[in-house]
């Protein structure tokens, strides 16, 4: 009996799409709540601005038959990168948005306008058909490159060019992190009225990881919407858009970049490896309501990280400093 | 102008912090000579820290004007009265315990270039020329106080002691033209009480910079400071030098319990 290489290769390939797309939006998150100390509970949020930007801005505006189906109030009609540019900016906006309401306030007023303003978006996409087809969503995003090889090794390439996005963010955000800018966001999740004690404006440091960190995210979502060549708001839930980011963050290991990644890369094997197993275990008559086991997992997932383990598999190092 | 022909370089005027019915600060106003250790003195309770707490602007004022060098600064916030050259420390140490004794050094320095994050993605080189002086300059005022040793240690792991050995050095590294100095010999042994009261004494005279100290262990204060202002309920009592302090019998009532009232 063989071994279809080729079907496990091809499972790898996209299971390492959705990993690393993940592990981006988990250094977006390291650069808020890793080395600022932000709550942002609203990744979903950012995530769905990315997506749905860059679903606009890259597709045509439906004619002929399928304008009587869907509804779109943009289409661009522009190229990938502009589209994931577009998703960069837009999501930073809105996170500037969010971080000039809340910022000066105390800690806890930016995780709730996160985590609330992440559900008002999911709902005012399902909600508001006009904009962009409502519950339905849209399709037929354009792939990258798609011709360049057949189409059966698509995914392959579509992987090399979420390894470079990643790369490079990584490469960004480390020159950052290790440099003066990244020791006063650290200096600020250590204690912020020594930072500016120190001379340092902490409301416009605040801001700008916040805003960093969301363009990061917005990246992330215009990179998943261009591999599933589709959005729909129910993609944007607290769970698969901001808690499952959490749990990778916090095992891989807050205030470190390679830990964000590799937090990306295990909990998504779990929970990937886990849909597998309901499927197999759990009785025929439960499937329907079986995922929900996972949730459950990634919860237990994060609690025995926090007690066991608070610093992750790959810790902050002592000295980040290091230009 | 002060009897040596020194301008002031603070100067407080009629200032009130007031938290609801308390009132902190009521009416002080104070000058403090440039190049002296002026010491701020006076029961718990005086409004010390508070006044300390709005000259710096981490505290509005409720009423009154504060000038720096001849410009007002009363409505300034704490990180811009730092760029305006003056520098604060805290009664109960504020280390950055998650970050290095030299990282916690290295983040002082006003203008880095490095802190804005496109020029440490485009002019690195600059960036990176300014951060090896910058370390180096971090070292030597550890070198000064005596912690190089534990550069590479988290800070939250230091003794009291070094803890304010280590907030010394910060008001070094800032090079600031005024040091207000809340408390610096509280949780100190006496050995470190005087290695202290020394390098303070050193930065004023090798560095010309001025210093307005809050104290609360008389022998720290009586040593290094000259004049001493005291405060009492709100309200500056007095101001002298340590010996006419010392004589006054309203400052020994206050300190040793008003009982003949």
């Amino acid at each position: 009996m063989g071994i279809d290489i080729g079907g496990i290769l091809s499972f790898l390939a996209s299971f390492a799409i959705m990993a690393a797309i993940y592990a981006i939006f988990s250094m977006g998150l390291n650069v808020q709540w890793g080395y600022t100390g932000l709550v942002n509970f609203g990744i979903a949020g950012f995530f769905c601005i990315g997506a749905y930007t860059s679903a606009l801005v890259t597709t045509p505006l439906p004619t002929g038959v399928l304008a009587d189906y869907v509804d779109q109030a943009i289409g661009l009609n522009q190229p990938f990168l502009v589209g994931v540019l577009a998703a960069a900016i837009t999501s930073g906006l809105w996170a500037a948005l969010i971080g000039l309401l809340t910022l000066r306030l105390r800690a806890d007023y930016l995780a709730i306008s996160t985590i609330g303003l992440a559900e008002t978006l999911r709902l005012f996409f399902n909600n508001e058909p006009w904009l962009a087809n409502g519950p339905e969503g849209l399709v037929g995003l354009p792939k990258p490159l798609y011709g360049l090889v057949p189409p059966q090794y698509y995914n392959y390439l579509y992987l090399a060019i979420v390894l470079a996005f990643l790369a490079l963010i990584y490469i960004a955000i480390e020159r950052g992190i290790r440099s003066p800018w990244g020791r006063v966001l650290r200096a600020m999740r250590e204690d912020e009225v020594m930072t500016s004690a120190n001379g340092k404006n902490v409301f416009l440091f605040k801001l700008q990881s916040l805003v960093v960190g969301a363009m990061i995210m917005g990246i992330g979502g215009a990179l998943y919407a261009h591999y599933s060549a589709a959005v729909q708001p129910s993609l944007f839930t607290p769970m698969f858009g901001t808690f499952i980011i959490w749990a990778m963050l916090s095992l891989g290991g807050t205030g470190n970049n390679k830990g964000a990644i590799l937090g990306g890369f295990v909990v998504w094997a779990i929970w990937s490896w886990s849909t597998f197993l309901i499927r197999n275990v759990v009785p025929a008559g439960f499937q329907t309501r079986a995922p929900y086991i996972r949730y459950i997992l990634i919860g237990l997932l994060l609690v025995i990280i926090m007690l066991r383990r608070p610093k992750g598999l790959i810790g902050e190092e002592r000295q980040v400093s290091r230009f | 102008m002060d009897g040596n022909g020194n301008s002031p370089i603070l100067s407080v005027r009629n200032v009130r912090k007031y938290f609801g019915g308390i009132k902190a600060v009521d009416g002080v106003s104070l000058d403090v000579a440039s190049q002296r250790i002026t010491g701020l003195i006076g029961p718990n309770g005086a409004g010390k820290t508070t006044l300390f707490n709005v000259i710096s602007g981490l505290y509005k004022a409720d009423a009154g004007e504060i000038y720096f060098k001849g410009e007002r600064i009363d409505g300034l916030s704490l990180h811009q009265t730092f760029q305006k050259g003056l520098c604060r420390t805290f009664q109960i140490s504020r280390e950055l315990k998650l970050m290095t004794v030299l990282e916690n050094l290295m983040l002082v320095p006003p203008g880095q270039e490095g802190e804005n994050l496109w020029k440490t993605w485009f002019i690195p080189l600059r960036v990176r020329r300014q951060e090896s002086e910058i370390r180096e300059k971090a070292l030597q005022a550890l070198d000064s106080v005596g912690l190089l040793h534990l550069k590479d240690e988290y800070a939250g792991n230091l003794s009291g002691g070094q803890k304010r050995l280590l907030e010394l050095a910060r008001t070094m590294m800032a090079e600031p033209e005024l040091i207000l100095f809340d408390e610096p010999g509280a949780g100190v042994n006496p050995s470190e009480r005087r290695v202290l009261a020394e390098h303070i004494r050193r930065l004023v005279s090798e560095q010309g910079v001025t210093v307005f100290l809050i104290g609360h262990e008389m022998e720290l204060v009586m040593d290094v400071c000259d004049p001493i202002i005291v405060m009492d309920r709100g309200k500056k009592l007095t101001e002298g030098s340590p010996e006419e302090i010392g004589r006054d019998p309203r400052v020994l009532e206050i300190y040793l319990g008003g009982g003949s009232q």
